[in-house]
């Protein structure tokens, strides 16, 4: 395959009339190449190679990518290639971060915050009522399969066009999941467990300080990391509503309109690495929190 | 029975919190009114005026209600003021996606099985493809299939649809491939069942229940995404086109009505998707 390819390439040298772009055999080769050499990798299976592997390949695609680009020669109104995008986002640092500020910190986070903790509470409170919770649990449920993104138009009327609204939208989708997955959790310690408490006399708050909040940790992370990325979603999608004239909603959808697609995968390039992050965060957390759990050995 | 008190218990809640949350926002607009026509209205005079507001900042139960049964029974089919005729381009960009998210999320869980390299190099992106929000990468999706040539806005509707179910698809399906035990492995093998009689006959039955407990997490996804991809391409069609312009316009009403039938499409899919899978596990001779 590889030498296949190598001898399109000489031959496109030779005979430019039937060349295909050069640029386009080159990434190719690239990609096949990493491709076999992440196959070989697999066989070793290193703890490393766990690392390497995924970013070899979005490397490779990042390649192809910028390849395609220009060899095709696309117009960058299309499709920008990422070395154009890299040096949008060096280009305008501080736009992006006003508008990471602006959509991620003061919209998705705090509303991230305040969603989750209100569903902890509340999950807390209605787990000594078996009748709330035998109410409340098909209801939470149901209305987190609910598009209740739907409700950002509502909020943006409430609450203006600042970041209150986007955070209020965040706090209402990040509620139910949180919420269900932790009334779960709470009702995953066994009968032999809950009567050890009791055997040791330990009253409602000890067992649930040290025996049921723990063991409810696994399925909290679980809501709070299905929360993560719904609370970006959240936020961006309220800003396509009304917004002040920052945030990455906002950007994206004014750029889209002039044009200016580098831009636009900038704050894609942003929006994505800080939805990984977040998402990675919460992982690392989880990972100090429950590492008794048999998700976590290895 | 046993649920159904709790739950209607709850609900009842929901109502009488509501009711009370419309008078408390909407009694401003009502004394506002007053004020400027000079006159006072009592506590008892004001309660029923927030009731049927034409901009309410929150409208009761039953005025959404009205509304939505006069945008699905009052209009015709085929107007725009319609819902079912909203509901139904929501719905068509839906299923649509649905579909492709089902066969990308399957057929990537089958190479991942059946290939390490695809699993190591692969998986992790999946999986960071879900927490790159795609309202961020919607816009540049519709742009993208404009600038291709593709016509009609329910394709780039549908590959949003699409990129938020396939992952539920892929995460169960691998699951549940993975699902049969060493035993059952080693009896097809003493059958000296061949890899793709090993696919047909025991994989994939065994990863049914998976896949339908997925299939309920993706079409819910679906809906989303179709609803979040009529926002920022401008469409006038849709359930959440209808959002937009009940927003844009000042005209909450329309929000809500889109919003509720938004949410009732939603549980119909999903009832729906149950109906298939209890239907799929008779056919398969399970206990339904």
């Amino acid at each position: 395959m590889s030498m296949a390819l190598l001898l399109l390439l000489s031959a496109g040298m030779l005979y430019p009339d039937f060349a295909i772009a050069p640029e386009i055999i080159l990434s190719l080769l690239v990609w096949i190449n990493a491709w076999h050499f992440n196959v070989v990798l697999a066989q070793l299976d290193w703890r490393s190679t766990r690392l390497v592997m995924p970013f070899l390949f979005g490397v490779t695609l990042l390649v192809l990518w910028e390849g395609m680009v220009r060899g095709f020669e696309v117009s960058p109104v299309i499709l920008p290639p990422p070395s154009a995008i890299a040096a949008k986002i060096a280009d305008s640092l501080p736009i992006l971060w006003i508008d990471f500020v602006t959509t991620f910190l003061q919209g998705a986070l705090s509303g991230f915050f305040i969603g989750c903790a209100a569903a902890f509470v509340v999950a807390i409170l209605i787990d000594r009522s078996p009748f709330l919770r035998a109410g409340l649990l098909p209801v939470g449920n149901f209305v987190a399969a609910l598009p209740i993104v739907g409700i950002a138009p509502i909020m943006v009327m409430w609450f203006g066009f600042g970041w209150q609204s986007k955070a209020a939208v965040v706090v209402i989708m990040v509620f139910f999941p949180v919420l269900v997955n932790m009334v779960a959790g709470l009702a995953a310690t066994d009968r032999m467990q809950r009567d050890l408490m009791a055997t040791y006399s330990a009253s409602y708050w000890q067992t649930l300080l040290k025996l049921r909040l723990p063991a409810a940790m696994p399925f909290l992370f679980n809501g709070l990391k299905i929360a993560s990325t719904l609370a970006l979603i959240g936020a961006i999608v309220a800003e396509f509503f009304g917004s002040p004239t920052r945030g990455m909603g906002f950007r994206i959808s004014t750029e889209v309109g002039q044009l200016g697609l580098d831009m636009v995968w900038a704050e894609i390039a942003v929006a994505a690495l800080a939805g990984s992050l977040f998402y990675g965060a919460i992982a690392l957390i989880e990972r100090g929190v429950t590492f008794w759990h048999p998700s976590q050995r290895t | 029975m046993k649920t159904v008190t709790p739950v209607l218990t709850v609900l009842g809640i929901i109502f009488v919190v509501w009711y009370a949350a419309t008078i408390w926002l909407n009694a401003q607009w009502v004394y506002d009114q007053a004020e400027r026509a000079g006159t006072t209205v009592s506590f008892a005079e004001m309660v029923p005026q927030t009731m049927d507001q034409e901009r309410p900042l929150l409208p009761p139960p039953h005025q959404v209600a009205g509304e939505l049964w006069d945008g699905v029974a009052g209009q015709a089919v085929t107007s725009k003021r319609s819902l079912v005729y909203h509901g139904f381009k929501t719905l068509q960009a839906t299923l649509l996606g649905f579909g492709m998210g089902i066969v990308l999320g399957v057929g990537l869980a089958v190479a991942i099985v059946y290939s390490r390299t695809m699993e190591k190099s692969v998986m992790p992106w999946a999986i960071i493809s879900q927490t790159i929000p795609i309202v961020a990468l919607a816009p540049m999706i519709i742009v993208l299939s404009d600038k291709a040539g593709i016509d009609g806005k329910m394709i780039p509707k549908a590959i949003i649809a699409a990129y938020l179910s396939f992952f539920p698809v892929l995460v169960g399906m691998i699951k549940g491939l993975r699902s049969p035990d060493a035993m059952q492995l080693d009896l097809l093998s003493t059958y000296n069942a061949s890899g793709a009689q090993n696919f047909w006959k025991l994989r994939l039955p065994a990863s049914m229940p998976y896949f339908f407990a997925s299939l309920k997490v993706a079409i819910a996804a679906a809906l989303v995404g179709a609803i979040v991809g009529e926002l920022p391409s401008g469409a006038t069609e849709g359930l959440g086109a209808r959002m937009l312009v009940g927003s844009q316009f000042g005209r909450p009403l329309d929000m809500w009505a889109a919003l509720f039938g938004a949410a009732i499409l939603a549980g119909a899919l999903i009832l729906i998707v149950g109906a298939l899978e209890r239907f799929a596990k008779r056919q398969m001779g399970g206990a339904a």
